[in-house]
Formats: C-alpha cells, structure tokens, sequence
C-alpha cells in the first residue's frame, strides 16, 4: 500500500495540498486568508488532474512533422479542463474579493467572526 | 530530473503551509505568488506547457495583483478612518 | 504551590454553597451566634438581657434570608453569563481542534484511495482510454490544429468554451454590481474609494519600466493568441498577458491616458461583439454537422498561420474577452469604473 503511495507521489503532494487549503478555509478567520485556502484547494485539484494525464517518456501532444504519433504524446484532456478551470478560478476569487471589499466597507474589518457579531447585533 | 521535481513538491508544500500561518498578509500573498510559479514550473515538468503559461499569467500576475488592490484598499480606507478619529 | 488563602470565596465554594442553600453571610452569623452563645454561657448567671438578645436574633435571620435570595440571584446571573465569557473560548478551542481533526481524517481517507489508484505515468492506465487514442490520431485531420490542446477545446469541445467565456463575462458583471461607483457628488466618499489619491503620480522610473515593457509584453500575448493553434498557448493565456500588459500600462500612466480607449461604451462593444460572434459561429459549425452538410470551411495546410478552421478566429474572441475582463477587474477594484 505504502509502495504504491510513493509510486504516485504527485497525487499524493495534492491531497496533501487540498488538506491544507481546507485547513486554512476552515480555521483563518481572516476572510483574505480564507480566499487564498480556496485557491490553494484549487491549485490542488489541477495537480491532481495533470498528474493523472501524464505518461512517462512521451511528450507534449503538438504534431511536429507532417504525421502524428499518438503513441508519443501525452493525454491532452486532462491539460484542457484545467485550463478552464484555472480562469474560471479567477473570476471567482475576483467575486469573492469584491464581495470581501464591500464587506469591509459596511463593518470595517476582516474578521469573519466579527462580521457575524455586527450583523447580530443589528438585528 | 527526479530530484528536482522532489524539491518542487517540498517546496509547494511548504509555501501552502506558510501562506497559512504566516500573520502579515502581504506576506501570504508573496509567498502565494511563489508558490503559483512553483506550480507553472511543475507542469512545464509534467509536459503541459498550456498550462504553465496560463498560470504564470494568471495565478502569478493577475490574482496577486487582485490580492494586492484589495490589502491597499482595506488599508487607504483604514488610514482614513485613523485620520479621522485624530481630528 | 501556594495554597490558595480565599477559598471561601472560589467558584467551586460558592457552588458548593449554594447547593446547600448556605452564604457567606450565613458563615458569618453562625460564628457570630456562636460567639454571642458563649458570651451568654459565660454570663448567664447575670440573665438579665434575654429579650434584647432574641430580637438581635429575629434581625439576624431576616439578614439571612436577604443573603440568601442575593446569592441565589448572583449565581443564576454568573450561569447566565458563563456561555458568553467563558463559553466562546472553550467552544473556539473546541472548534479548532474538531477542525483539524476533521481535515486530518479526509486527509488520511484521500491517501488511502490514491495508494489504491493506478500507478503514476503507465500507459495503460484506465484513463488513457479510446478517447484520447482518438484526439490524439484524427485530431489533426479533423480539426486541422498542430496543438491538440486547442483543437481539443476550441473544436471539439468549443460548447464548454462558450459557456467559459459567458463565465468571465458575468463575474466582470458581478464586480461591476458590487463595486461600481455612481457619479455621485459626495466629494468625501468618492475620495474614499478612489484610492489614486494616495499614490504618487508620475513615477519616472515605472513609467520608464512600462514605455520598454508594455509593447513587448502586448505582442508578445498577441503572438501567443494567434499561434494558439500551432503552439502551446491560445487564447485563455494571451488574453491574461494582455490584460496584464494592459494593469502595467495604467499603473504607470494614470487613468485619464487609457480611459481614452478602454472606456465603458467601448468595453460593452469590444466584450459583447466576440461572445456574439463565437455563439454564431458555433451554432453554425453545430448545425452543418448535425445536418451532415459541408460547412464549407477550409481546413488549410496543417501548420500554417492560416489554418485550423474557425479556431483561429475564436482563439482571438477567446483573448479578446479574457484581455478586457481581467483589465475591467483591475478598473474596478482600483477606482470603481472604467
């Protein structure tokens, strides 16, 4: 079991990664902190998914001579939902900062806790 | 070349877990800009240089400078309101 | 240790107390009454202030009754208040080590699947299965791209790029609601928000820095959008390094020199004319297949700049959308509008 763990090692660095994104979205009251969680979990899932699309000895899947190879390149689907995903990730931590802006702007501070007590007390 | 991507992967370890106990944000947010150039350099490694561009472009540049806007903003209307309470 | 001297007066004596329905009033008044019972033995003989010693006694448990009633109030009012002093730092405590507990646990749960999963890097791994054999023999006779990458995304799954391209478009929509600044004549508040005021302007080294990057860095994204077809890039990353061309020049110029271009009627045009067109062009490359009709697009000569079909010319709407939005992002935060 332990041999095949380090055998996959860069499935294993991304949940590891995951782990600690989750760790900092769950206990960082700091909301900027709590942003950058979510995006390391993010980072982390994109490793995963490359990591999974690699293959030992063969190259990217850009045809250089007149014939392709297929047994030569690498699996391009993993590379392709990534990229999206990566700029939608950016559009989501611009929201996410906005929306952070905007609540500083009303209680004047980071603190998710805080928030929640200004929030009761105006009710 | 194994030795190298051995590092790489410390290294992201290590700057995800710095992003999260360090206690200055500007801070975290340098580390965090490493550590999307860390990752660009590992999928260079992993044959997908689509990828590595987009990252480079997008985690190291336009997130961080994101992060950035948002720390210097929180801070300009926090000197405002010093300014004020001494008046 | 030192032991502690006030015992009496600790939480857990008075909890003590109070269960046993006894002050420390009451303390007192018993060794009090006991003095005065002494002092009455030692001069009992004397048996003359018997009447004055019972009314001091009636005083006495009134006293106590009060003591009573105050304490038992007192308590109630530390129980009320426990939760909100006390309570908060035991439950964060709590709280905390659930957390970590919690992610330990999915951590530890993830590992174990992924040492079951198939070895890293095999080629006869389940996920390198007919699809991608496909992708990787015919894609560049069907798409005509040198980059399967791009010929995977822009043709063969171009429907997953337009609803992409539709996500940028809204998020800049969104930050746009949250952050956008009404011309509003409170000096006061659009000073707050329009955080060029506390900069210096005119920096000579940063604006020298830009006059030598900014063109560089733009043709350099252009290029990497118009060889997205031939070469690793397209136009997800060139639209970024436009965009980030785009911060750099406006940081070191000031708004009002790139306000001339990039205002907001001309963002709505430039943003919404590529969305348009790649929803047209898709729906007609989508409709001649399922037709089974030519679509009467020329493939040209696999690794020509000319060539690939329509992924050319969505690569540039692709960049063109991604420049604008990650420009109006930086607007936005900045200052509130174009």
């Amino acid at each position: 079991m332990l041999k095949n763990l380090f055998a996959n090692y860069y499935e294993a660095v991304s949940i590891i990664l995951f782990g600690i994104g989750f760790t900092t979205l769950l206990l960082n009251r700091n909301m900027i902190k709590k942003i950058m969680g979510l995006n390391i979990m993010d980072t982390a899932i994109y490793l995963f998914l490359a990591a999974k699309g690699y293959i030992f000895g063969r190259k990217v899947p850009i045809v250089s001579g007149d014939v392709p190879e297929p047994e030569n390149y690498i699996n391009p689907i993993p590379s392709g939902l990534v990229l999206t995903g990566i700029v939608v990730s950016v559009s989501v931590t611009a929201i996410m900062l906005s929306l952070t802006i905007r609540l500083y702007r009303r209680y004047r501070t980071l603190d998710i806790d805080e928030i929640t007590r200004l929030i009761k007390e105006e009710k | 070349m194994e030795i190298l991507e051995y590092i790489l992967l410390s290294l992201l370890v290590v700057c995800a877990v710095s992003v999260a106990l360090s206690k200055n944000l500007l801070t975290s947010i340098v580390i965090f800009m490493s550590y999307s150039v860390i990752m660009s350099v590992i999928w260079m490694i992993l044959e997908s240089p689509d990828l590595a561009i987009t990252e480079a472009a997008v985690g190291a540049g336009v997130t961080s400078v994101l992060f950035y806007i948002t720390l210097k903003k929180i801070h300009a209307m926090k000197g405002e309101e010093d300014d004020e309470a001494e008046e | 240790m030192k032991p502690r001297s006030d015992y009496e007066r600790s939480l857990w004596r008075r909890l003590v107390r109070f269960v046993d329905g006894e002050t420390p009033e009451d303390a007192e008044l018993y060794a009090e009454l006991r003095k005065s019972g002494k002092g009455r033995q030692k001069n009992a003989d004397s048996g003359a202030e018997q009447f004055p010693e019972q009314e001091d006694k009636r005083e006495k448990h009134r006293r106590l009754e009060r003591a009573h009633e105050r304490e038992a109030a007192s308590m109630l009012e530390r129980y009320r208040n426990w939760p909100k002093e006390h309570g908060i730092r035991i439950f964060g405590r709590l709280y905390a080590v659930a957390a970590v507990m919690l992610c330990l646990i999915i951590i530890v749960t993830l590992l174990v699947t992924v040492s079951y999963l198939p070895e890293f890097g095999q080629p006869d791994n389940p996920n390198n299965n007919e699809v991608v054999e496909r992708y990787n023999a015919h894609g560049l006779e069907e798409t005509g791209a040198t980059n399967a990458v791009a010929g995977m995304i822009l043709d063969y799954r171009a429907f997953d790029t337009l609803g992409e391209s539709h996500v940028l478009f809204i998020a800049a929509c969104c930050v746009m609601i949250l952050l956008r600044l009404d011309d509003t004549k409170d000096r006061k508040r659009a000073e707050e928000e329009n955080d060029r005021l506390y900069e210096p302007k005119n920096d000579k080294i940063l604006q020298l820095a830009a006059k030598i990057l900014v063109p560089v860095i733009i043709l350099f994204g252009i290029f990497v959008i118009l060889n997205g077809h031939l070469s690793p890039g397209g136009g997800f990353s060139g639209g970024a390094i436009i965009g980030a061309g785009l911060i750099l020049y406006v940081n070191a110029f000031g708004f009002e020199k790139a306000g001339r271009i990039m205002n907001r009627k001309n963002y709505a045009v430039i943003s919404v004319a590529p969305l348009l067109f790649y929803a047209v062009a898709k729906s007609y490359s989508f409709y001649t297949g399922a037709n089974h009709l030519e679509s009467g697009i020329p493939k040209g000569i696999p690794g020509a700049i000319l060539s690939g079909g329509l992924i050319l010319p969505l690569n540039i709407c692709v960049g063109i959308v991604v420049a604008c939005t990650m420009y109006h992002f930086y607007t936005l935060f900045r200052k509130g509008g174009m």
